[in-house]
């Protein structure tokens, strides 16, 4: 399969399919990713009850972070209405968190919950299974061919799906550059971008990157407001 | 300081005590009116406002009250005495510089008075021993102050307060810096209430606001008294005739680089002002390209590593450099040595910065400064020759002062009860004798000590994380040592543009190994993040590659070549003020005034009354012509590069909803262009789109409602509101390494705050700011109704003479905010289609 066919197909929502290990991912402008087959949504890194996290140590950050991230994932489960859903870890900022859930929040995500199979992937912001909330907790899921865990493993593993450097990427026209959350992949594995209202990016040509990638096969799939923009290396800004 | 040999005047004798009168004796000196002036007003109690032009003796002037008082106080008990007189500079080198001037008389007349400076620089260690041991004279910044007075034992230290002595007063006032100056006095006054203060000022547009500023905000208490020292020499300005061609457009001097040269080579030491760094650089190359003779030219601006400013201003004040190209950091009245030529390289944008920078030279008041204006494209001709004649005219145009920022006051919120707890009824009457802060409801007070408590969100779950509670005697207090601690390390309101240091390499980039050199100095983020490896740039006086960043650096390595490829954006960052852009108007209009200019621009201007017609004052001209396949609409609104861009911003919405399929604008400080598909001229002629219509106040209202919400702007004044006001915490050196995600985009929270809650009192200090600061809203709304009925349509076959500049700078200027999705649209769908010719 040519890599044009992929990035020319762009679907609704202004989704783009990007291809892993063989299996078509459905990469959502909103920052999760869905297999049709097999009707599985993934978001990854969360980051629920960041604001109220910061507060803590005396940065009052607007409180409506959860909210914000709650709204994103109920219309992206609306639009897919998936049987399964993965939070590919860092679900929660830190291991208080779940349970500093307010309780208007918590029954949001009960209701989003309610229905579909839930797998909560461990991070190294959330080691522990969400307290008081459903679904299986695991530290990686193997599925096929695709392994889905929160870190990126340090050496080539061709169908991992992981979350935790909050992949962004940079172009740059008329001396202007513009930086976005991104998918990326090699075709091989995927960095799935961070999903969480108050979660930022860092480059994906970046020192944490290297090496996971083959350079030359890097594609990022740049999050704009309504569709996803494919972009190869050679557009790419450090 | 320079005191001159003029006469005496003869009441000297009479408020001088015998020590100091023998003292000018000796020196064959006699004191100047003005400092008696001065010293016969502070003695009788008043606040005093000294304003004076550089060179005048100012500085002694300030300090003579103190010197008199400490002088006739004796010496008895004095280890347990406070501080007596506080200076505060806005520059730490203005602090040091004056304790050497001033140690002089101290130590000659046997004063034995203690002066000791406090900055960012001085060691703990010293900083301990100065609150247990204060000297007599403290000399510091707006920062410092702050600190102090957060401080639990503020009181004491501040117990023997007599004078306070604000230095550039002017340069402080119209700042953040200069509000949370005006709260720290408040404070002080309210430690000692009998405090005299004294301002120190260069020539200003209305002195009674910097008197205001100096006392205490107090039904019926006087404004401060004024002692001005008028004018000395007037300056001898000239702008640069040059055989060549003046550009178009652009903010290149390269044109005049001959007449430049020979100007250095004529005077024994010249300060050429431009007005950026990446100004300055290719200045200092292209000067070098040209040094026959070899001559000692230097470079000197805020990016530099320290230790190479420092040489420089070493070099300078050794009398060893024949010239040194500098941006505004010499802007302020700091001695350099023997400055014989001031050349300015670009439009001044103001006559009062431009009389302040002429100052710079000469600095004896007897002699007429030396200067001469060099424009880098026929606008700045015109520009130049306007701040020429307002200096003779002794027009000024300096800024006025607006109300206090929200932000600011937060963060002082937050030191006062770091120094003790506060009832907010107190702390209000207090801050309320600040001028910037005279009119601040009271109930925008209260929201903001709960926003310093808890956020002060509408959904109140951060009660039980507050950094101040109320107790049960209502006063608010910190709730743990921690926020003092917070607080002190986030002080001040000056925020730095995220920079990366730039690390000269030997090695050529594979990115893995490159190894440590030399650090050249400081750039900023927004000027590396568009360079991709092998880009070439002109720095700290060399050509260097871009090679890539590792962590916190910029890695350059030498280039070969002489040339850079990166071009310079942004002609410079302080927009044209009203004051010169009206008498550019003027200029403009009225061609009796054109013999003055050189004959290349008034042809040009002679062209464009034949071929369209020139603007009026008054009035708004627009003109729309085709070209290539485009339309085009020039207006020539003459109110500064931001407002500008505001307005192009705005117009494009409108010109977008009325199917004039806009593509695009640039704008520049004279006008602004904007193009698009369809043939605006006609629309406006058939009454499709009315020009009254698309130039209506209101879309002052939704339109800009609808662009503030993704204004990359207002998300820039947002960051700083958030840093200043404590909301989140500066980052500071070497913490970028401690890991990764340590802080929240400010980006991201405005986001998230904007949606949930538009009416919080940060986003409300942010609009504030922007409405004056980067969106120049308030100019464009005061423009907007002036033109009311009043626009001149032109519609052309072709380009207009006058429409060439800013034609000119298409495609070379940054345009700010454009739209991030059509950049990212246009790349993705090149690079598809560059695949798919490939397959």
């Amino acid at each position: 399969m040519n890599l044009v066919s992929q990035i020319t197909k762009t679907m609704l929502h202004g989704a783009a399919e990007m291809v892993v290990a063989g299996h078509g991912c459905i990469c959502d402008p909103s920052g999760a990713m869905y297999l049709e087959d097999d009707r599985i949504l993934v978001v990854s890194d969360l980051h629920f009850e960041k604001g109220s996290s910061f507060a803590r140590r005396g940065m009052m950050l607007p409180p409506y972070d959860t909210a914000t991230t709650l709204a994103a994932l109920g219309r992206v489960i609306a639009r897919y209405n998936p049987a399964s859903v993965i939070s590919l870890g860092d679900s929660f900022h830190d291991g208080q968190a779940a349970a500093r859930l307010p309780e208007q929040y918590a029954a949001q995500l009960g209701s989003l919950m309610a229905g579909r199979e839930w797998v909560w992937i461990t991070g190294n912001h959330d080691p522990d299974h969400p307290a008081d909330l459903p679904g299986e907790t695991f530290t990686e899921l193997a599925f096929g061919n695709l392994i889905f865990r929160h870190e990126p493993s340090k050496r080539p593993c061709p169908g991992e799906i992981a979350g935790h450097l909050h992949p962004a990427a940079k172009v740059v026209r008329r001396g202007q550059a513009v930086q976005r959350r991104c998918f990326v992949s090699d075709r091989s594995r995927m960095i799935m971008p961070a999903f969480g209202a108050y979660t930022g990016g860092m480059n994906i040509l970046g020192r944490p990157f290297h090496g996971l990638f083959d350079a030359q096969a890097i594609i990022a799939y740049m999050l704009g407001s309504k569709r996803i923009y494919p972009m190869t290396a050679k557009a790419l800004y450090i | 300081m320079k005191i001159s040999k003029a006469p005496i005047a003869d009441t000297g004798s009479a408020l001088l005590p015998p020590l100091f009168l023998n003292w000018f004796q000796a020196k064959g000196w006699s004191p100047r009116a003005h400092q008696l002036e001065l010293l016969e007003a502070a003695q009788a109690g008043h606040s005093t406002l000294l304003i004076a032009p550089t060179g005048a003796g100012k500085t002694l002037a300030g300090f003579l009250p103190s010197l008199v008082d400490l002088a006739q106080r004796g010496k008895s008990n004095a280890a347990s005495r406070g501080i007596h007189t506080l200076y505060i500079s806005p520059l730490k080198a203005l602090a040091v510089d004056i304790q050497r001037n001033l140690a002089k008389p101290i130590e000659e007349m046997g004063l034995g008075i203690r002066l000791e400076t406090r900055t960012g620089d001085t060691p703990a260690h010293k900083r301990q021993r100065q609150k247990l041991a204060p000297p007599d004279i403290l000399l510091t910044t707006p920062e410092q102050l702050a600190l102090l007075i957060a401080a639990k034992d503020a009181g004491r230290f501040f117990e023997d307060l007599r004078y306070v002595i604000f230095d550039e007063l002017h340069s402080l006032v119209t700042s953040k810096r200069g509000h949370l100056l005006a709260l720290g006095l408040a404070r002080l006054r309210r430690l000692q209430p009998g405090l005299q203060t004294i301002g120190l000022s260069a020539t200003v547009a209305d002195p009674d606001e910097l008197r205001g500023w100096l006392v205490p905000q107090i039904d019926g208490s006087p404004l401060a008294s004024l002692v001005k020292v008028e004018g000395g020499a007037k300056p001898h300005i000239t702008i640069l005739q040059s055989e060549d061609r003046v550009p178009w457009a652009g903010h290149s001097a390269v044109y005049a680089l001959p007449g430049i040269y020979e100007a250095i080579k004529q005077h024994a030491t010249t300060l050429i002002f431009v007005n950026t760094r990446s100004q300055a650089e290719r200045l200092f190359h292209d000067l070098w390209m040209a040094n026959e003779d070899n001559l000692a030219i230097a470079l000197h601006h805020g990016s530099l590593d320290v230790s190479k400013r420092r040489k420089v201003e070493q070099a300078m004040s050794a009398n060893a450099l024949r010239a040194v190209v500098a941006t505004s950091t010499l802007d302020l009245g700091i001695d350099w040595g023997d400055v014989d030529l001031v050349i300015h390289v670009g439009a001044p944008k103001g006559a009062s910065r431009l009389a302040q920078r002429i100052g710079r030279s000469n600095h004896r008041m007897d002699e007429p400064s030396r200067a001469i204006l060099v424009p880098a494209n026929r606008f700045e001709v015109m520009e130049c020759q306007a701040a020429l004649d307002a200096n003779y005219l002794g027009a000024q145009d300096t800024p006025a002062l607006g109300d206090g920022s929200l932000d600011v006051l937060a963060q002082h919120v937050l030191g006062m009860a770091c120094a003790e707890p506060f009832q907010a009824d107190d702390l209000y009457a207090e801050i309320t004798t600040a001028l910037p802060y005279a009119a601040l409801p009271r109930d925008t007070f209260d929201r903001l000590v709960e926003f310093v408590a808890t956020g002060g969100y509408a959904l109140k779950t951060y009660e039980r994380f507050a950094k101040i509670r109320q107790t049960a005697d209502g006063s608010w207090r910190v709730t743990h040592p921690r926020v003092a601690q917070q607080y002190r390390l986030n002080v001040g309101t000056i925020i730095e543009a995220p920079s990366l240091n730039v690390r000269l390499t030997r090695q050529r980039g594979k990115g893995g190994n490159v190894r440590g050199g030399p650090v050249l100095g400081k750039v900023e983020e927004h000027f590396i993040e568009v360079l991709s490896p092998g880009d070439t740039f002109f720095f700290s006086g060399r050509v260097l590659r871009f090679e890539g960043i590792r962590e916190n650096e910029c890695i350059v390595s030498k280039a070969d070549g002489f040339d850079a490829k990166i071009p310079s954006y942004a002609g410079g960052k302080f927009p044209l003020t009203t004051y010169l852009a009206d008498q550019v108007r003027n200029i403009l209009a009225d061609p009796d005034r054109w013999g003055a200019l050189p004959d290349q621009v008034s042809d040009w201007l002679r062209i464009q009354k034949e071929k369209s017609v020139l603007p009026q004052p008054g009035s708004l001209l627009v003109e729309t012509f085709p070209r290539g396949e485009r339309s085009y609409m020039v207006i020539y609104a003459f109110e500064g590069r931001l407002a500008h861009q505001t307005l192009g911003m705005l117009l494009t919405r409108r010109l977008e909803r009325a199917k004039a399929r806009p593509l695009g604008f640039i704008a520049t400080d004279y006008a602004l262009s904007i193009w698009g598909l369809r043939d605006m001229g006609r629309m406006f002629k058939k009454g499709e789109l009315p020009l009254s219509e698309l130039f209506d106040e209101d879309m002052l209202g939704d339109d800009l409602e609808a662009w503030l919400s993704e204004s990359f702007m207002l998300k820039r004044t947002f960051r700083n509101c958030a840093l200043i006001s404590g909301l989140v915490e500066k980052r500071h050196p070497g913490q970028e390494k401690t890991g990764r995600q340590v802080t929240v985009s400010t980006d991201l929270i405005y986001d998230v705050l904007r949606e949930h809650e538009p009416d919080h009192i940060l986003i409300q200090a942010t609009r504030a700011d922007a409405a004056t600061g980067l969106l120049d809203i308030r100019r464009l709304s005061d423009m907007l109704s002036r033109i009311k009925g009043h626009i001149i349509h032109k519609d052309l076959d072709r380009i207009s003479p006058l429409a060439v500049p800013v034609m000119m700078e298409i495609g070379k200027e940054r345009v700010p905010g454009e739209a991030h999705e059509t950049l990212l649209e246009e790349i993705a769908e090149e690079l598809t289609r560059e695949m798919s010719d490939h397959s």
